[in-house]
């Protein structure tokens, strides 16, 4: 249970595509702290993407977007490196029915592998389609805000090896306030694409805790552009399965009424 | 508009088998649970034997199915670590741990003529008869409450169609197994099923919009359409000869049961499809945001 008055500040990412370069070296980062495995040497042919998606073995993952839009030149490069989005109203960690996902005194969703079955709830759960299996594991896997680094008083390794600053770690209070001064810089300079996305608590997942700046609309980056956890319908879910269940009773007992 | 045609939101893990399968004994064991209390009220034994039997069958089958479908089939009571009413799947898991022993014991009257066990056979009877409609209906909740784009659009009808497809299986199951003189109420509750399935179905299709396609196409396509079919056959199978004909009362039942495998397979694949392209996922958020913008 987190407690507001003795637990640190609440922790996030603040993803500002518009300086990502593409170097993926937070994948690199991650996936060498984290001791994540091999995730398949693939191809795809598609773009300097090799690593497709978030995935259990993808804790961030660099999507490349080649654009024909002339801003300067031909055509841009978008350049975005994803993460879990650690979720005001984390779906993943309302259904999960061990209570292996948890939410840490800093405010992120992590899984305890020691306590995940397996049960795979949380992969069709989340929104965002971050979290997912390890098949040959049988447990589920996502980016943990690298929850023992926060332990020790540092900094992300995602964040600390960005070379650009495109992620920024730090307080979410403080990272909201520099977000929107950024947007506000890059709009006056003519980069009217330049938009927040999950920065807002009114939002369906009440907003993230790591959220980002794009330059386009998040489907263009394989983000869904009005995610909801779907926890918030579960009162009228319960409702209509408890008025459902009082029907099949019903029903039973109507055909018992009548001739034999 | 997407990132290469990739999925947005992940596919479920589960396999077909354990968690279409799980979806499908449940709601058999659940509703043949009531029927069987039932039957047994209105003195009706040889209705009332297999339902029990029945139930407790396809609830063994089905927990099996839910622990093999685990990653990590050891850690299965790490599911009763805690109670989360926010996890359908958690409160899925006490009902089931209160349901199962119910419908064994009431098997057990069945199987042992044993003076104390009867007793407890009459109280496991009763118990299931309460707790199966639950058992049948929550399911409905467990998969909607996913991002899985034809499940959560589908949330408020969901429990409606899976206590139709029950009610209709354990009817099926009446239908093939108990004589002719005592199979009235399976023959009804038959009807009332296909009914509510039926139309709880269409209801579905009608308000979820684009995503109605991921239950017309492919394999979840051709799987609802043989369920819709299968249920139309079995009904009217049921209620032409079904108290006259004992090959036409199994062979109604047996269509009613297939009917209700269908729809189960068939929505689970309808959620998969719906998973794989982004487009349902995407084009229902920007509809609702320009609703919300009007």
């Amino acid at each position: 249970m987190s407690d507001p008055v003795s637990d640190p500040p609440r922790v996030g990412f603040f993803t500002d595509t518009s300086l990502c370069i593409g170097c993926k070296a937070c994948e690199v980062a991650c996936k060498e702290w984290n001791r994540v495995p091999e995730d398949g040497l693939n191809f795809t042919g598609m773009s300097f993407d090799n690593s497709e998606r978030l995935s259990a073995d993808t804790w961030r993952h660099v999507a490349f977007i080649e654009q024909r839009k002339p801003v300067g030149g031909e055509f841009r490069w978008l350049m975005a490196s994803d993460v879990c989005k650690h979720c005001t109203d984390a779906a993943c960690l309302d259904v999960c029915p061990t209570g292996a996902l948890f939410r840490t005194e800093f405010g992120t969703v992590v899984v305890q592998e020691d306590v995940c079955n397996g049960c795979g709830y949380c992969v069709p759960a989340c929104p965002y389609g971050v979290i997912d299996k390890r098949e040959d594991d049988g447990r589920v896997w996502k980016c943990t805000l690298c929850y023992d680094r926060l332990g020790a008083g540092m900094e992300p390794a995602c964040a600390k090896a960005c070379p650009t600053d495109s992620i920024q770690f730090g307080e979410l209070e403080v990272l909201r306030e520099r977000a929107s001064g950024r947007v506000q810089q890059l709009q006056q300079a003519g980069v009217l694409d330049a938009r927040l996305y999950g920065h807002d608590p009114d939002d369906g997942v009440g907003g993230d805790g790591a959220f980002f700046l794009l330059l386009d609309e998040p489907e263009v980056y394989g983000l869904p552009p009005d995610p909801v956890a779907t926890t918030r319908d579960l009162p009228r879910m319960w409702r209509n399965a408890a008025i459902a269940a009082a029907g099949l009773l019903g029903a039973v007992g109507a055909s018992f009424a009548g001739r034999r | 508009m997407s990132y290469y045609g990739r999925p947005v939101v992940k596919e479920p893990t589960w396999a077909a088998l354990d968690i279409a399968g799980y979806l499908f004994l449940g709601g058999l064991a659940g509703a043949s649970s009531t029927l069987a209390a039932g039957a047994e009220l209105s003195g009706r034994p040889g209705l009332a034997r297999p339902l029990k039997l029945g139930a407790v069958g396809a609830i063994s089958l089905s927990l099996v199915a839910l622990v093999h479908d685990l990653g990590r089939p050891a850690r299965f009571l790490n599911m009763l670590r805690v109670f989360k009413p926010t996890s359908p799947m958690s409160v899925g898991v006490w009902l089931l741990s209160a349901y199962a022993p119910a419908a064994g014991a009431a098997a057990l009257g069945e199987l042992a003529q044993l003076g104390r066990a009867r007793r407890l056979s009459r109280l496991g009877t009763a118990g299931a008869a309460l707790l199966g409609p639950a058992v049948a209906s929550y399911t409905g909740v467990l998969i909607a409450n996913t991002a899985t784009p034809a499940w959560h659009a589908g949330h408020r009808e969901m429990p409606f169609v899976f206590v139709g497809s029950a009610a209709s299986a354990a009817a099926g199951l009446g239908l093939l197994a108990a004589p002719l003189a005592e199979n009235a109420p399976a023959r009804r509750l038959a009807v009332i099923g296909a009914v509510a399935e039926i139309s709880a179905v269409r209801l579905l299709e009608r308000r979820v919009g684009i995503v109605a396609e991921t239950y017309h196409r492919g394999r979840a396509g051709t799987l609802m359409r043989a369920a819709e079919a299968l249920t139309v056959l079995g009904v009217a199978g049921a209620m032409r000869a079904g108290h006259r004909s004992r090959v036409a009362a199994a062979a109604s039942g047996a269509a009613l049961l297939a009917a209700s495998a269908c729809a189960r397979f068939g929505i689970f694949e309808a959620g998969r499809a719906s998973a794989r392209d982004p487009r349902y996922t995407v084009a229902p958020q920007r509809e609702r945001m320009r609703a919300e913008r009007r």
